[in-house]
């Protein structure tokens, strides 16, 4: 092996933040490459300061780098900079530990945690020295494997991938380390790429597109169907029985330079049953699986011992709903180090005066701002999303909030949700001025600054039958809001940019052909599309064209009852008939309850995979409505309530 | 009690910047479970205060920065070496304590203190020893230079203080491998700081006028920092490894 770093290293002065390709982070592997041993290159498709935190990638890097049979090292997307300096000088995309080149790994994995990345996946490969198309390859390129929620519709990239894994990687790595290295030792001869991945196929969990045939019926797909016999016909994603099972990350890496979510992570619990219908994150991690509180203490005063930080984020899809939450949170405040006691911060704070209270509890020092996301102007349009937060929930939070000592909210919405009205969006700003005159009363500084993103349906989510609203649609609805807001005093408003809502949009529920779009895109070059300063909706729009594609049919059309999805033969295992029976649920305005705390409704996941929640408390943790929209008791011990099932079903 | 340290930072991690290492030393010291005093205010923050910043890709053989202890900590200069022990398990590989002496509260500011640093520089360019001699023997030499978005012509003759190929006797002082890995002439040079300094970027553009420096300066070794008493230069802290340790 040899390290591009002599021939990096001359060109790292002349580009912005260098550190970004050292490596040498606290946590670092010292990765053993050798023979009989399958290495993996584990990519995330963005910059290093938004790639190093990514928890996934860390805990897969620890357990390959634990296995005899595995090595593992990170890359991250280089800089449009340094991408210069390396194609200028025939340098292949590299990894970050030992500046290693990406073609002398057998597998390039890459974590997709969003759709927009996919042309930043494409410019890897190609800078890996891999052939992008798969079906181009050699038996010496590497394997192209995907992972991450945006791989739950991985269709838009099977031209490019060698296969995707649906769920979770603990487990599945090693098996899929297991088939590659006896490849290896066969000695990857002509041809053999093919029989390995056919193997590959028959892990649970991974999906090889190349195994299958898609039918079309003019524009729809017909059917998706194996091309082998021995190839499964429906491929369904891994889950992680037991959390505790799995105390990962237990080196957690602490970079050297400045990145996007700078303390320490602790994950408190995956899968949430919230069941808010437009959120795919929560559709498909299903069901709830808590840390033990012990095992979360553990990881908090060994990581930070370990790392040097004073800040810890417990992180989950709602960490308020954490069973041990006080208790976790109590027995980290009061330890004072040497250094200052350590601070915690809890994302995605549940919206009510509970989750406040805790918030309180824990945050020293200076009270700048704090984030709800109610996601819907009114209580109408938050039973069609099942997001079941009353006015009351808000306006309890956002009193004790400014109480406390804040003088700053900040509200997410969408817009463009199913059944939207003027009436909602402009509820919005309702809202918002609401949250304002409570602050009036506690302070002058006063302000709400509401962030507006325009909804894009996801696939294996009750919305996947949406039309998704079009560009000049969600223009107008941002600017019934910007127009209301000037009207508010203390009312701010942010958006996101329509245009790559639309992009987001043909990637989200495109099919196979939308592939060709992708690399239309990347070859007019189109990479970091995450970033506003290198989107251009003209060159997707372009690349539709090119393509004889229509963004209408891909992303504004409603699909109906009979549309055989590009995921149809893919599955989180959530039954058909549950998201269509939530389809119709959020179109008659009714609610669904947590499932955590009540009894089961049958969603397909729990029942399909011998798997069930892992929760240690069977009530919900007190306050609020807790999501019922119903007027509960704040503090003490709450146990939910259920509404009427004939709310439900409709 | 406040403690003076010096520390060097040589290899891969010279590509991280001058906040970067502020944030550094804040997790090896808290690492190291060193009593260090806190800031009051709505933030609080290890009380630590910096010397002159490294340009991001130049290394150090003596980077400085002073400590203070909290109250009540007891910490004494009979426990520095375990201290600084401590603290050099802590940080990241390239960078390692070199000194540590106890400051006291009387003495300046390391950036209101230090008039004068010494770079060893490799440029990989042709002439410079001509461009060496004509800039001794001139009164001055003006430069385009950038500060805070403002560009300004400004004569740089009286801020360079020493001009010349590396001495050999300070070969000694440089990591070893270090003239192996660099490509170029090596020189000398003692730069002020004072009023608005002297990067050795600039030099390099004074050497070889019109270019990119970065493109020629392949390697810079900041090897000396200088404060002056009773009108003598003298060593901020003279604490120096012998064998500073590299990232490989």
């Amino acid at each position: 092996m040899s390290s591009l770093w002599p021939r990096l290293e001359p060109l790292l002065a002349r580009v912005r933040k260098p550190a970004r390709y050292i490596g040498c982070e606290d946590g670092a592997a010292s990765p053993q490459h050798g023979h009989g041993k399958v290495a993996w290159l584990l990519a995330y498709p963005d910059v290093y300061e938004v790639g190093l935190p990514n928890q996934g990638l860390q805990i897969l890097y620890e357990i390959l780098n634990e296995r005899p049979d595995a090595v593992a090292e990170r890359t991250y997307a280089p800089w449009v900079d340094l991408e210069a300096l390396m194609r200028e000088r025939g340098i292949p995309l590299f990894s970050v530990d030992t500046h290693r080149s990406a073609d002398e790994f057998d597998i390039l994995a890459f974590n997709l945690s969003a759709e927009l990345v996919y042309t930043n996946v494409l410019n890897m490969i190609d800078l890996a020295g891999s052939p992008v198309r798969a079906a181009d390859r050699r038996p010496s390129d590497p394997l192209v494997i995907i992972g991450g929620h945006a791989a739950f519709n991985p269709e838009p990239m099977a031209d490019f991938i060698d296969c995707a894994v649906l769920g979770e990687g603990e487990e599945v790595i090693g098996e899929i380390t297991e088939i590659v290295r006896e490849w290896k030792a066969s000695g990857r001869t002509e041809g053999s790429r093919h029989a390995v991945l056919r193997e590959l196929s028959k892990v649970p969990g991974v999906y090889v597109p190349s195994m299958y045939e898609v039918a079309y019926d003019g524009d729809r797909v017909r059917g998706i169907t194996p091309a082998y016999p021995d190839v499964p016909e429906l491929i369904t994603k891994r889950t992680v029985s037991d959390l505790g099972q799995w105390q990962y990350p237990k080196r957690p890496l602490a970079p050297l330079t400045e990145v996007v979510h700078d303390r320490l992570a602790v994950e408190v619990f995956r899968g949430c049953t919230r069941g808010c219908r437009f959120c795919q994150a929560g559709m498909i991690t299903r069901p709830v699986r808590e840390r033990p509180a012990e095992q979360v203490r553990t990881m908090i005063t060994e990581g930070l011992k370990r790392t040097g930080y004073n800040e810890v984020s417990l992180t989950s899809l709602s960490t308020a709903d954490f069973s041990g939450i006080e208790s976790v949170v109590t027995s980290v405040v009061p330890d004072p180090t040497a250094c200052g006691a350590p601070t915690v911060s809890l994302p995605s704070l549940r919206v009510d005066a509970f989750t406040v209270g805790l918030a309180a509890k824990v945050a020293s020092g200076r009270r700048s701002g704090l984030t709800f996301a109610p996601e819907a102007g009114t209580w109408r349009l938050r039973t069609v999303i099942n997001k079941l937060i009353t006015e009351e929930d808000l306006y309890g939070a956002v009193e004790s909030a400014f109480s406390s000592g804040w003088s700053r909210m900040k509200l997410y919405f969408l817009t463009g949700l199913p059944t939207e009205t003027d009436v909602d969006t402009e509820g919005i700003v309702d809202l918002a001025a609401g949250c304002v005159s409570i602050g009036k009363k506690y302070t002058n500084r006063a302000s709400v600054t509401v962030s507006v993103g325009g909804f894009v349906p996801k696939a294996h989510t009750p919305f996947q039958w949406f039309g998704q609203n079009g560009v000049p649609e969600l223009r107008r609805k941002i600017g019934l809001v910007r127009e209301a807001a000037g009207r508010a005093k203390g009312v701010h408003v942010k958006w996101h940019d329509p245009a790559a809502t639309l992009a987001e949009g043909i990637a989200s529920r495109g099919d196979r052909r939308v592939g060709a779009v992708i690399e239309r895109v990347w070859r007019e070059g189109g990479v970091f599309q995450e970033w506003s300063e290198f989107f251009v909706l003209d060159r997707w729009l372009d690349a539709m064209a090119a393509e004889g594609l229509s963004s209408d049919w891909f992303v504004t059309r409603h699909r109906d009852e009979n549309e055989v999805f590009p995921w149809h033969h893919l599955s989180a295992g959530l039954h058909h008939d549950f998201l269509w029976q939530d389809w119709r649920s959020a179109l008659a305005e009714a609610g669904l309850e947590d499932c955590r705390w009540t009894p089961c409704y049958d969603c397909g996941v729990c029942t399909g995979d011998g798997l069930e929640h892992i929760v240690a408390s069977p009530v919900a943790p007190a306050g609020g409505s807790q999501g019922t929209g119903q007027n509960l008791a704040l503090g003490g011990s709450v146990p939910i309530s259920l509404r009427p099932k004939s709310m439900v079903t409709s | 009690m406040k403690a003076r340290i010096s520390y060097s930072k040589l290899g891969k991690i010279r590509f991280t910047g001058h906040r970067d290492v502020a944030r550094i030393w804040e997790r090896s010291l808290r690492k190291a479970e060193v009593p260090v005093a806190m800031s009051t205010g709505f933030t609080p923050r290890l009380k630590m205060a910096f010397g002159l910043a490294l340009p991001t890709g130049a290394e150090s053989l003596v980077e400085l920065l002073d400590v203070t202890f909290a109250d009540g900590s007891g910490v004494g200069a009979d426990e520095f070496d375990e201290i600084a022990r401590r603290i050099d398990t802590s940080l990241p590989v390239g960078m390692a304590v070199t000194g540590i002496r106890e400051c006291a509260p009387s003495e300046a500011s390391l950036q209101e203190d230090v008039v004068a640093t010494t770079w060893v520089m490799a440029i990989d360019a042709s002439d410079v020893g001509d461009r060496i001699d004509r800039i001794n023997q001139s009164n001055e030499v003006w430069l385009e230079r950038e500060r805070k978005g403002e560009t300004r012509r400004d004569d740089i003759r009286a801020g360079i203080l020493q001009l010349g190929f590396l001495a050999p006797e300070h070969s000694e002082v440089l990591p070893s491998r270090w003239l192996g890995e660099s490509r170029g002439v090596v020189i000398e040079a003692v730069l002020t700081t004072a009023g608005r300094g002297i990067r050795p970027t600039e030099l390099v553009e004074a050497l070889v006028p019109g270019c990119e420096p970065w493109n020629h300066l392949t390697r810079v070794l900041r090897i000396n920092q200088w404060i002056e008493r009773d009108g003598e230069r003298v060593d901020v802290l003279s604490a120096r490894p012998a064998h500073p340790q590299v990232c490989a």
